[in-house]
């Protein structure tokens, strides 16, 4: 122990503050997420647990949140640690509402969580929240989708794509190589299980999608439907491994 | 004084609330809507001191979506959501300066299929009534409700004795109302009917 992380204000002599880095490093053993931005659809990933034999998958909780009709967050990192962060997000949405009768805007919901994310690095008593989020969404009477990623030092950015959790990197980069501008609704459904699948090998059991459109349409997608995605996807591997054979 | 008139029949609520806005002896404005939506299939109508009125209803109805928005998108069915606003006004009743609000809930119980309508004063008294009014349109309506109120009305034959209580307010009421807003709470949510 070097005693610069036995309490949290405390900054290392390079400038390093350690319990936020040890926070990312929890975000990096979540399960990974993904969220994507199509021409006029946001489509959030995660990827499931397999819930145990003697398990209720009927009240085992989502990683896919609603924050209010037209905000959707997903997270990566401690599941304890999300749920007061999102109750914090839903208690604001509502209270924006009551105040000044409109829904919150997902910049400004996203500065909120990152405000929350950053105060928790810089008060007594307390320790960062172990999570990173993707808030994605709608602002009220507008058309264009909105992705924003939020870690637990209180940063937060905007993305086209993006991808938070275990294996993060590696989706990313599919990501930076596949992702092409105004996708279509289905296009950007199939990117984002696509781009999920490089790190779940358990196939659609394991994944979990919600599809955002305009005016607070929220879907989320069943086993079946995502089932089809995978297969189609599956399909397209092969015939291409089936090009890439040499011929005899 | 405002109106605020609820009827329920066999698959729906009705609810009348008064248009005017009135303030000392002026009407401010012709078309006051006194009805706050809490969520889908429930509707809050309110009357009492301005003011508490407003800031009442809309604390209540962020507190029900927030509800919704906790737990996975489930609705608070109309027994609760009655329950939730008598106890909010039971606590505020005993606080140094009570919220001075009456009202009426309009809902549709999407689990069982039945419809109902709550009736609840600033004292924190709860009652579930086939059909019920706050303030003074409760004398002029009360008798006309009990000799015509049947059970199993349809929407219509509903709207039907909406009417004939309407039309008695506006003979018998000293001061003008600006005419009323009817609004239906069914399975199909809440709609504006006049």
């Amino acid at each position: 122990m070097s005693g610069y992380d036995s309490a949290l204000s405390i900054f290392s002599p390079d400038g390093h503050v350690f319990q936020v880095e040890y926070a990312s490093e929890a975000v990096k053993r979540g399960t990974c997420a993904v969220g994507v931005k199509g021409k006029e659809t946001v489509v959030l990933g995660c990827e499931k647990r397999t819930t145990l034999k003697l398990q209720d998958p009927r009240i085992t909780p989502s990683k896919i949140c609603k924050v209010d009709h037209h905000i959707l967050l997903a997270f990566a990192g401690l599941n304890a640690d999300a749920r007061i962060l999102v109750d914090k997000a839903r208690v604001e949405a509502q209270s924006h509402r009551l105040t000044l009768e409109d829904s919150v805007t997902v910049d400004y919901l996203t500065k909120y969580v990152a405000g929350v994310q950053q105060k928790y690095t810089q008060s007594g008593g307390v320790r960062p929240f172990g999570i990173a989020t993707l808030i994605a969404g709608f602002d009220s009477n507008d058309n264009v989708p909105k992705l924003y990623q939020t870690e637990p030092s209180g940063v937060f950015n905007a993305w086209k794509a993006h991808a938070i959790g275990r294996s993060s990197k590696t989706v990313k980069e599919f990501l930076e190589k596949n992702y092409t501008d105004d996708l279509s609704e289905d296009e950007t459904i199939k990117l984002t299980i696509k781009s999920l699948l490089e790190v779940v090998q358990t196939g659609a059991k394991n994944i979990e999608v919600s599809v955002m459109k305009p005016n607070s349409v929220i879907q989320t997608l069943t086993i079946d439907e995502i089932k089809k995605y995978v297969d189609e996807i599956e399909a397209e591997k092969e015939a291409e491994a089936e090009k890439k054979k040499p011929k005899n | 004084m405002d109106i605020i008139l609820g009827i329920r029949v066999s698959d729906a609520t009705l609810i009348a609330t008064s248009k005017a806005a009135t303030r000392s002896i002026s009407i401010l404005k012709d078309d006051d809507d006194k009805t706050r939506e809490l969520n889908k299939h429930n509707l809050i109508a309110f009357t009492g001191e301005s003011g508490d009125t407003t800031q009442f209803a809309e604390y209540v109805q962020a507190n029900i979506q927030l509800y919704s928005m906790r737990e996975n998108d489930i609705e608070l069915s109309p027994k609760a959501t009655a329950s939730f606003i008598r106890n909010q006004l039971a606590t505020s009743i005993r606080s140094r300066k009570p919220y001075q609000v009456n009202c009426l809930i309009g809902g549709y119980d999407t689990k069982t299929g039945k419809p109902s309508l709550n009736w609840i004063d600033y004292l924190g008294t709860q009652v579930e009534l086939p059909y019920g009014a706050h303030g003074y349109a409760a004398f002029y309506t009360t008798s006309l409700l009990d000799k015509h109120y049947r059970e199993k009305m349809s929407i219509d034959d509903g709207l039907k004795l909406m009417d004939m209580c309407i039309d008695e307010l506006n003979k018998r009421m000293p001061i003008d109302f600006k005419g009323v807003y009817i609004k239906v709470v069914d399975k199909d949510g809440i709609r504006l009917i006049k």
